[in-house]
């Protein structure tokens, strides 16, 4: 039997003094704020700044005093040489955390969440990429400034520097959405960090980050050449040093333009038909 | 506003995971500023058939319209009109929760001084204005649920879609969120909102359905689903649990009636037809021996509703009480 329904004293609390219906922000305005929320959640979870600023600077310093001496026959020299390289690589292992962050959203229940939402589809994906760019430059500047400390002076000055850090900031946002798209595809954020560290350990390790491929047997030195990484390190080095010639610019720019046009379409497809 | 529309309209919707058919044929129809209980056990459907309602499910078959907009090629319409609610859409932990409700109040169009006026404004009504600053991971069970139900309304729907509101809270936190829902439908607000909780559905619906293995397998109102089982129940609760393998041996025997073991190992109940009869069988249960503590013959509760319906009791921790 059913007990007798006690009804409880403040039955009709108002929460709703208003019917107002602003008006739908715009894509810009969407894309914003959901980028204010990834900079909150680093105000809340500040450890994830960690591979932004604690790994670049590991990285860069064992790289340069382990193998300075013994690749370049000085640190100092080697140090021109691998910091363009290091830069490339730092930044471009950050690309995964947007899908994991992506993918731990799917599975805490925030994402149907902005999905019931009438605002612009790609904002979520593209809020996201904004405070990803705000953590890429942010690892940019720790090598730059560390590098400058222990004596990196590239030839094009700061000129060369910027447009180098842009063009890397461009090619990373585009690569972020094949992770993005694995993040959605993927059941775990574990199993996603695992596979795209196997896509990007031999892509950075097999390219010219750390050494000239011209002493690799010749079937990988011809893999090297054909990595995008390697275009795209080669391509910061020489807008760092002033040399650099269309040539070497065009092919970053094309894989960027592929990657975003492959992916992001891709992406939101799934995104709109994620179960 | 197109008044006239019915919230929600389905026909024949199916959604199939793999060969399951997570929802099997349903329609459904939910006039507008009305609140509809979809009713059913762990897995039968119901959040299934609330995604595809808010346009997070496309459905494999069938058509469904919100407000009159289709779910699939009007989705951005229905999404407009609805608020969503349930473990499946809910906020982000790592956030406070006045920046949660900040963060929606922004993609819904407010300013960012209005947003913060209208988080301010929700978290003081949902008493969750000293929990404000803090992150949202931190929030006991009841608090989480506000919080949630907060943030689909930070802009007053239509219809609000709330999945399992009550689950795992206890009784006071229970009270308090079953007051809440009777205060959006007192503001003209449609709900529509799944349970487990016969008793929920029975406390705050207009209109009940029950759904079982994605199927509707009954709709009406409380009144109308205890009429279609269509007769009494004779609860006797015992005095002695030793007794009860004879009460039911004697009930089954003298009247031919089929018993029910309750989970109380005192109490047994039985479908019996008329006022007449249940005198009878206490009768047959004195002369017997079996001292009886209490009886009551009355409506059959939901639980007897739904077992009538399926043929099985429902499965798992779903009666909230008994009595």
């Amino acid at each position: 039997m059913q007990t007798t329904c006690e009804r409880p004293h403040q039955t009709e609390r108002r929460v709703l003094p208003t019917r107002a219906r602003p008006a739908r922000p715009s894509p810009l305005s969407s894309a914003i704020t959901l980028a204010w929320r990834a900079l909150l959640k680093i105000k809340h979870v500040p450890e994830q700044l960690f591979d932004v600023t604690a790994s670049p600077v590991i990285f860069l310093l064992m790289f340069t005093y382990l193998f300075g001496g013994a690749l370049a026959g000085s640190t100092a020299i080697y140090l021109q040489f691998v910091l363009p390289g290091i830069l490339v690589m730092m930044v471009v292992m950050i690309t995964i955390y947007t899908g994991v962050g992506m993918n731990q959203d799917v599975k805490k229940g925030v994402f149907d969440r902005f999905r019931s939402l009438p605002v612009w589809r790609p904002s979520v994906i593209v809020g996201a990429l904004i405070a990803d760019v705000g953590r890429y430059l942010m690892a940019s500047a720790v090598i730059l400034l560390l590098g400058v400390m222990l004596g990196f002076r590239p030839e094009n000055g700061v000129l060369g520097i910027l447009l180098a850090v842009l063009l890397l900031v461009l090619f990373c946002s585009a690569l972020s959405w094949i992770w993005i798209f694995l993040g959605l595809v993927m059941r775990t954020a574990e199993s996603l960090m695992a596979v795209s560290f196997m896509v990007l350990f031999p892509l950075t390790f097999a390219s010219n980050v750390f050494v000239q491929p011209e002493t690799m047997p010749a079937w990988l030195e011809s893999f090297v050449n054909i990595n995008p990484i390697t275009h795209l390190v080669t391509a910061v080095r020489t807008l760092m040093s002033g040399t650099a010639t269309a040539d070497q610019i065009w092919p970053v720019l094309l894989a960027s333009a592929a990657l975003l046009a492959v992916f992001s379409p891709l992406t939101m497809w799934l995104y709109g038909r994620k179960q | 506003m197109n008044a006239q529309s019915p919230a929600v309209e389905t026909s024949g919707l199916v959604k199939l995971f793999g060969s399951t058919r997570a929802v099997d044929n349903v329609d459904l129809f939910v006039p507008s500023g009305t609140v509809f209980g979809f009713l059913g056990p762990n897995g039968a459907g119901k959040t299934t058939a609330i995604r595809i309602l808010a346009t997070l499910l496309r459905p494999d078959r069938g058509t469904a319209k919100v407000f009159g907009h289709d779910v699939v090629r009007e989705a951005d319409k229905v999404r407009w009109r609805v608020g969503l609610t349930g473990q499946f859409a809910s906020v982000d932990e790592d956030l406070t929760g006045l920046e949660n409700l900040v963060l929606l109040a922004r993609l819904r169009g407010y300013s960012w001084s209005d947003a913060k006026g209208r988080a301010s404004e929700l978290l003081e009504f949902f008493d969750l204005a000293d929990a404000g600053r803090r992150q949202v991971k931190t929030y006991s069970g009841g608090m989480r649920r506000r919080i949630d139900i907060a943030a689909s309304l930070v802009v007053t729907p239509d219809l609000l879609f709330l999945d399992e509101p009550t689950t795992g809270l206890d009784p006071r936190n229970r009270n308090q969120i079953w007051d809440i829902v009777r205060g959006l439908a007192a503001d003209g607000i449609t709900v529509f909102l799944t349970t487990q909780y016969l008793d929920e559905a029975d406390q705050l619906a207009d209109r009940i359905a029950v759904i079982n293995h994605g199927r509707i397998i009954a709709e009406g109102t409380s009144g109308e689903l205890k009429a279609r089982v269509g007769s009494g129940t004779l609860h006797v609760r015992l005095v002695n649990p030793d007794a009860r393998p004879e009460a039911e041996r004697v009930l089954e025997q003298q009247l031919g009636v089929r018993v029910q073991l309750e989970y109380d190992p005192l109490e047994l109940s039985s479908r019996i037809s008329s006022p007449e009869v249940a005198t009878q069988a206490l009768v047959h249960l004195a002369q017997a021996g079996i001292t009886v503590g209490s009886y009551s013959y009355g409506q059959p509760s939901l639980d007897e509703v739904f077992l009538t319906l399926t043929g099985h009791p429902v499965d798992g921790e779903t009666e909230l009480e008994q009595s």
